[in-house]
């Protein structure tokens, strides 16, 4: 008789630990009586920390619960992607970067469309990125552009003027190379560097993808690589190679660095007096130098927001959206320096009050010329931006001399052309 | 005659399935899977169902000079961080054995790497090894060294990283090494002692052979941890700078993770299964050689 109670209680607790798994399943049935419940991600990015803040407030609003997760940009990339690979995620709304994964994302049909969103608020180019065959699947967030971060008290006490060009850019770097201090700076960690770099290489005259294929071993592009390389090489902090921008940001804040070349979008965080010793007043912000052939840095939607084609809650998730990418939140993140895709903010007279002017200046210089690529567009973006970076390596490691580069990049574009075959994206 | 119900009569197949299940779903299935995975061509960039490709992907993955560049890491990384912890670890359990005072607080600092989490170092110890503002190179300075590009450069990231495994791992040997101490047996040390055997021959002759055992017990859990190391690397350096730092697992992590070529990947890992297995077992081996 207690043999049997026992082992009636061991069925029992082996059904009870299966119900644990069985809970997802039960919860979409009773999706009318209970709460509606969104499942967010973020990104570690200063919108992203804003919306997490102001979430509270959504929730009171509408009465819908949200789930918010917050990742590294890399690893928020790659765990939507293993989720939406399984086919059964949860996730509902999330924040994307068109220029990374978009183009794998609407491939694999992992956006919702989005037909009732008013775009009229944003410029057209940033729109079309998050387009497919006329349909629309990404709200732009965020745009940046390549910016020079500099230090005005370095610049003023070697009697410096602001470099224009990349001349003007390389005598100030050697000039202001000393007491301990870095005279310039800009990502070299290879698959980090190439979004940065790429404006170098449009000043010179040359482009990484051009009509479905690689053209970063043109000549032009050669010598923007070998500049980068020189100028990092020479005048750059040791370990540059290594360094992203969330390794050079300290260095500068420490006083270390004197020119910075970076996205516009890290301005708020250098100038945090929690985390530098430099005065606001000392940090400045100019538009990027010109080229040799051009004055074309990247002006980019760095962040958009989406809802994932699979969600269960498409009314929440689209009020969710309509929120999070506001007006209202617009003007709040210009505020604190975020620099917003939205036209109407940048035009808003509170926000102009209290936004560096340099920086206001610098977006209507990139606008105005500004190149809407900072990295192949392509879906293996990951694995041809470590092919770059190899190049980068390279050149930052003998400062531009190397007589590899040329063959190295001819090598590079060829094995870039082969993920493009592979993914049905090559045009010859 | 008892009577035999369903369960009396199958209970020695009831009562371990909820492991075998567990063991099935969570470490069969994935192995095989992955085996599986090996043959194919699958990636999630190119928008098409998975294909049946045979040893296509070992031949290409097999004559790539990245791949042999990580082989050759993993192995070099094993080697450096095992032998080093090795000594260093059954040194320090031989200190430790004997009485003296402060030995509790000793004890307690010694194992404090060990139970710390793998993140928290890589991010501490980056800050120690930053070139401008690391106090490695700081101290360095001041000692009129000269300074070291530790993690940042190609040529000391290995030697580097090795360091923090080392910091890291030791005291786990210490605590296996120390409880196989405390099992010897005192009668060899007794009839040593009537021989008059000296200390150092106490040491070689007699404590070290009957530990072996025990070390290499230490040494095949350690060596299939490092032959399969991730955390602090990707911690400190992401297999940077460049692909300096890259092992087999980082490799294959960024295979899958970065450029989704999972078919890839999945040849990696198989053979990174393959070569941990038949290392543990040529340890095996040796520790049975030991064992008298």
């Amino acid at each position: 008789m207690t043999k049997k109670v026992l082992i009636g209680f061991l069925i029992l607790c082996m059904c009870g630990s299966l119900m644990l798994f069985a809970q997802g399943g039960q919860e979409a049935k009773s999706d009318t009586q209970k709460p509606q419940e969104i499942r967010v991600m973020l990104a570690n990015h200063p919108y992203g920390d804003l919306l997490k803040k102001r979430i509270p407030e959504f929730e009171a609003k509408t009465g819908i619960k949200v789930k918010v997760e917050q990742l590294q940009e890399a690893q928020l990339t790659q765990q939507l992607t293993t989720e939406f690979a399984t086919g059964s995620s949860s996730v509902d709304v999330f924040m994307t970067r068109p220029l990374q994964e978009g183009l794998l994302f609407m491939k694999n049909g992992w956006y919702t469309p989005l037909d009732s969103y008013d775009f009229s608020d944003y410029p057209q180019s940033t729109v079309d990125i998050g387009k497919k065959t006329g349909v629309s699947y990404i709200v732009p967030l965020v745009t940046e552009w390549e910016v020079l971060y500099y230090r005005k008290d370095l610049l003023e006490k070697a009697g410096i003027a602001v470099p224009k060009n990349f001349e003007e850019l390389e005598a100030a770097a050697a000039k202001l190379n000393k007491d301990g201090v870095a005279g310039f700076a800009s990502r070299g960690k290879g698959n980090a560097g190439v979004t940065q770099m790429s404006s170098y290489v449009y000043n010179f005259g040359g482009r990484y993808l051009e009509n479905g294929h690689a053209v970063f071993d043109s000549p032009e592009a050669v010598a923007a690589i070998r500049y980068y390389g020189r100028l990092n090489g020479t005048y750059g902090p040791q370990g540059i190679t290594s360094m992203s921008w969330e390794n050079i940001m300290p260095v500068f804040q420490a006083g270390k660095i004197a020119m910075w070349t970076d996205a516009s979008v890290f301005y708020g965080q250098v100038v945090d007096p929690a985390k530098t010793v430099i005065p606001k007043e000392n940090v400045g912000v100019a538009a990027f130098p010109t080229g040799p052939k051009r004055n074309n840095p990247f002006i980019v939607v760095s962040w958009g927001m989406a809802i994932a084609s699979k969600t269960k809650n498409l009314d929440a998730a689209k009020q969710f959206l309509e929120w999070a990418t506001s007006q209202a939140l617009a003007k709040e993140g210009m505020m604190s320096d975020i620099t917003m895709a939205r036209n109407s903010v940048w035009k808003d007279k509170d926000v102009l009050a209290v936004m560096n002017p340099g920086l206001v200046e610098s977006q209507a210089t990139a606008a105005a010329n500004g190149y809407p690529y900072d990295r192949p567009y392509m879906s293996s973006v990951g694995a041809a931006r470590d092919l770059i970076g190899e190049v980068i390596i390279e050149s930052i490691n003998s400062k531009g001399e190397s007589s590899k580069i040329p063959a190295m990049a001819a090598e590079k574009a060829k094995a870039v052309n082969e993920l493009l075959k592979t993914d049905g994206e090559y045009q010859p | 005659m008892i009577k035999q119900g369903f369960f009396e009569r199958n209970i020695k197949y009831l009562f371990p399935l909820p492991a075998v299940i567990f063991v099935v779903v969570l470490m069969v299935f994935p192995v095989c899977y992955t085996f599986f995975l090996s043959f194919t061509d699958w990636t999630l960039t190119s928008g098409k169902p998975l294909q049946f490709i045979g040893l296509q992907s070992y031949v290409s993955v097999l004559k790539e000079p990245r791949f042999h560049a990580a082989l050759g890491r993993t192995f070099a990384f094993t080697f450096g961080a095992v032998i080093v912890e090795m000594v260093l670890g059954t040194a320090v359990a031989l200190l430790l054995n004997r009485e003296f005072t402060g030995k509790g607080i000793v004890k307690t600092l010694l194992l404090l790497p060990l139970v710390s989490t793998p993140v928290a170092i890589g991010i501490v110890w980056n800050l120690f090894y930053d070139p401008t503002i690391g106090i490695l190179n700081y101290m360095l300075s001041k000692l009129g060294l000269p300074q070291s590009g530790w993690v940042t450069d190609a040529a000391t990231v290995m030697p580097s990283l090795i360091l923090v495994d080392i910091w890291q791992w030791t005291p786990m040997i210490t605590i296996i090494v120390m409880a196989g101490l405390a099992g010897l047996s005192t009668e060899p040390y007794e009839s040593a002692y009537v021989d008059g055997a000296n200390s150092r021959q106490i040491l070689f002759r007699i404590t070290l052979p009957m530990l072996m055992p025990t070390i290499l017990t230490a040494v095949i859990l350690r060596s299939i941890d490092a032959l399969k190391t991730y955390d602090i690397i990707y911690a400190m350096t992401g297999g940077g700078p460049g692909y300096a730092s890259e092992n087999l697992n980082i490799l294959a992590f960024k295979y899958s993770f970065e450029y989704f070529r999972m078919g890839r990947s999945a040849v990696m890992l198989v053979i990174l299964f393959v070569i941990v297995l038949f290392f543990s077992l040529g340890v095996m081996k040796l520790r049975k050689a030991f064992e008298l």
